[in-house]
């Protein structure tokens, strides 16, 4: 008798029934990122909304320029630039409450200033002189995060926190293409969908990880489509179309305040400059793929709109640019001013109490700049 | 005030009862892990939590070690205190980045404004049999991470005062249960809890005038046994616990060393690299003139984990600890 003939004779039970959890249809995203801008949709979006993206985005990007700047001068040790992006980081900020947070990466500093984080505060992490300068509770904005996707399941357990206190807050976490790769995210995604928590998550995908394109990041079809493996939605849109952003952000806020639970949302863009002022882009990508984006500019897309519905002129430009201005040449000013450090803050905050070691270490310290301040006869800083 | 009968108790016991009083106490604390709830953890050691306080407060979380330790940071942001468990030791290596980058040093990143009240419970060390990835002893890695307190409790009283204190604790603590003594019983009286030691004190548990043997977790009972063993060979050992790895009493364990001239660190974790020679740095530096012989260490070999049926060679025993101390009779090498 042979293997098949005994198999032949083992009649099986069938399987007990399975059925799928969710249907995964509606939470496919489009087959095309969502736009407004220059569509029949934009008819509806608010004028004034409009005009404050606007001026939100000709800021950002000046925050931008003038940060970048401050690298050549020495005053900033790296920065990673958002130029080309900052319709993701304003639009996201703009459609969260007061009482909602926001859970950064090290590239959304736009948004923690859309926020309403001090623009030099904003900065510290960059400049050197303390890892955050801001307090995460004065606007919600959590630490900006270097390691990657790590504040994503922050965002999670927040959320999840606040809707178990009884307070309809919702979570906002931002992560880059590159960042969908890493555990943290999928733990983050599982998480949040198997406890509904009130979280949005947006990835933008500016293309590259550093140096890394897309296609060598995923085989997914889009970033999107990742959603649906958790059981959440999945949305796609257009990361330049300011409007657009808005838009789908706005809706995902409001479903996961509703407690519809969460959204992944992945918002296609482009990082105009290198991945930070250290980085060499010319070694990865071409001119031609930088200019057809530079054609697909966020600020371009909203200027035109404005001017073809009759709600931007010149004066209206040069009031945006002048504004920009005037909070770069703020920056500049007090970015230039020396940071004044103290040195006793290396062991003020390791732990509510310092440990007996960290207290030895402290005294050691003291001594080492008291001798150093009877030498040279100066202040320490 | 009724008085409360002393009755025996296990370490485990204690452990929840720990958890019980604070969860009762202050609805802030949510336990969460994998299996703690429905099932009370592999251990029991979250026996009936969940029915009693229900599962937000004692919730069954996905099978992710980065997942719960990383939403636990963003309950604590939002006002909570989770304790959190880690399984077993080395299931809690996913979690190391969140544990290192995010959990030890928000506070410090946010210059105090973001304190992180979060105890990690981890069931660590070997002696229960337990096959690959069930007995690392793991408190090296944390005990070099600057923002964690390392703590290990070695008697049923301690397992719930330090338990009691790490959930109070308003910094991270990484709370090391050695679990070959979870089923081990002393007298307990629940409610005098009180009487323990805060964290980062040591305690002597057992006087003696020839020898200090230094130890902590599942080698106290070990190191006991063998002080009494030593009896017989003329030393008289003392024992000191160390309950708390971060922050480190050097003064207990100094001044034991100055009284006895002679110490020999013990534990199962490797020598290399491990807790005791950092012990033996700290304890040569303050009683070099005080000691009669080098600081010697009992430590597990600098091998990973073995399998449950050769652990026996590779844990430190009573015999093993005799000899090193033997071995303090020192006399210099010509």
């Amino acid at each position: 008798m042979t293997v098949m003939e005994q198999r032949g004779a083992y009649r099986p039970s069938p399987p007990p029934a399975w059925q799928p959890r969710t249907d995964p249809a509606p939470l496919l995203p489009d087959a095309e990122p969502y736009r407004v801008l220059g569509t029949e949709a934009a008819a509806k979006a608010d004028p004034d909304l409009l005009r404050r993206l606007y001026a939100e985005l000709v800021r950002g990007r000046r925050y931008n320029a003038q940060a970048t700047a401050l690298t050549k001068q020495g005053r900033l040790a790296v920065y990673p630039s958002s130029t080309g992006q900052e319709a993701c980081e304003v639009a996201a900020a703009l459609a969260l409450e007061e009482r909602d947070w926001l859970f950064p990466s090290y590239r959304d500093t736009l948004a923690a200033v859309a926020r309403g984080v001090d623009p030099v505060e904003a900065l510290t992490l960059l400049r050197g002189d303390w890892h955050t300068g801001y307090d995460p509770y004065e606007h919600r904005v959590a630490p900006l995060s270097t390691p990657l996707a790590t504040q994503l399941p922050h965002a999670v357990g927040l959320a999840h926190a606040a809707r178990i206190k009884g307070d309809d807050v919702v979570a906002l976490a931002m992560v880059g293409d590159g960042g969908t790769s890493e555990g943290d995210f999928h733990e983050a995604l599982n998480f949040a969908a198997v406890w509904q928590a009130p979280v949005v998550f947006l990835v933008q995908n500016n293309g590259f990880a550093i140096s890394v394109p897309l296609a060598k990041q995923t085989a997914a079809p889009s970033l999107a489509h990742k959603a649906v493996g958790y059981g959440m939605p999945g949305r796609l849109v257009d990361g330049n179309d300011a409007a657009a952003v808005h838009e789908v952000l706005g809706e995902a806020v409001r479903r996961a305040r509703e407690g519809g639970g969460p959204t992944l949302i992945e918002a296609v863009t482009y990082r105009i400059d290198a991945h930070t002022n250290a980085d060499d882009a010319t070694r990865y990508r071409g001119d031609a793929e930088v200019e057809a984006w530079r054609d697909h500019d966020p600020i371009a897309l909203l200027d035109r709109e404005l001017t073809a519905r009759g709600l931007l002129d010149e004066a209206g430009r040069e009031a945006a640019r002048d504004a920009a201005e005037a909070m770069a040449a703020d920056l500049r000013e007090r970015m230039n001013q020396d940071a004044v450090l103290d040195p006793a803050d290396l062991f003020a905050h390791v732990y509510a109490e310092p440990t007996p070691q960290l207290r030895e270490q402290h005294a050691q310290l003291r001594a080492e700049l008291d001798a150093e301040h009877d030498t040279h006869g100066g202040a320490h800083r | 005030m009724t008085t409360v009968a002393v009755k025996p108790a296990t370490m485990a016991q204690a452990l929840t009862r720990a958890m019980r009083d604070a969860m009762a106490a202050d609805p802030s604390v949510h336990v969460m892990g994998e299996d703690v709830g429905t099932l009370g953890g592999v251990f029991r050691v979250t026996d009936g939590l969940a029915e009693e306080f229900g599962e937000d407060r004692c919730t069954d979380t996905p099978l992710a070690e980065a997942g719960i330790l990383g939403t636990a940071v963003g309950m604590a942001m939002y006002g909570l205190r989770p304790v959190v468990e880690m399984q077993f030791d080395a299931f809690a290596y996913p979690a190391f980045e969140q544990l290192v980058s995010h959990v030890a040093k928000m506070r410090n990143r946010t210059r105090g404004r973001m304190p992180l009240p979060i105890t990690i419970r981890v069931p660590y060390g070997g002696g229960i049999g337990g096959v690959e990835h069930h007995s690392d002893s793991s408190e090296v890695y944390y005990m070099a991470t600057p923002g964690l307190h390392v703590v290990t409790p070695a008697t049923v009283a301690d397992a719930y005062g330090l338990l009691r204190a790490s959930i109070a604790s308003d910094d991270p603590v990484v709370f090391l249960e050695p679990k070959r003594l979870y089923w081990s019983k002393a007298d307990w009286n629940p409610e005098e809890p009180q009487s323990v030691e805060p964290i980062g004190r040591a305690v002597v548990r057992r006087s003696g005038r020839s020898a200090t043997l230094i130890t902590y977790g599942p080698s106290v009972p070990v190191c006991l046994e063998a002080a009494e063993a030593a009896r017989e060979e003329g030393w008289d050992l003392e024992v000191v616990d160390l309950r708390s790895l971060v922050p480190f009493d050097d003064e207990t364990v100094a001044a034991s060393v100055r009284r006895t001239g002679r110490a020999v660190v013990v534990h199962e974790s490797g020598g290399f690299g491990g807790p005791g020679g950092e012990i033996a740095a700290r304890v040569t530096e303050r009683c070099f003139h005080h000691l009669e012989a080098p600081v010697l260490r009992v430590a597990g070999f600098d091998i990973p984990y073995p399998p449950p049926m050769l652990e026996r060679h590779h844990l430190p025993g009573v015999d093993r600890i005799l000899d090193a101390v033997g071995r303090l009779q020192w006399e210099a090498e010509s």
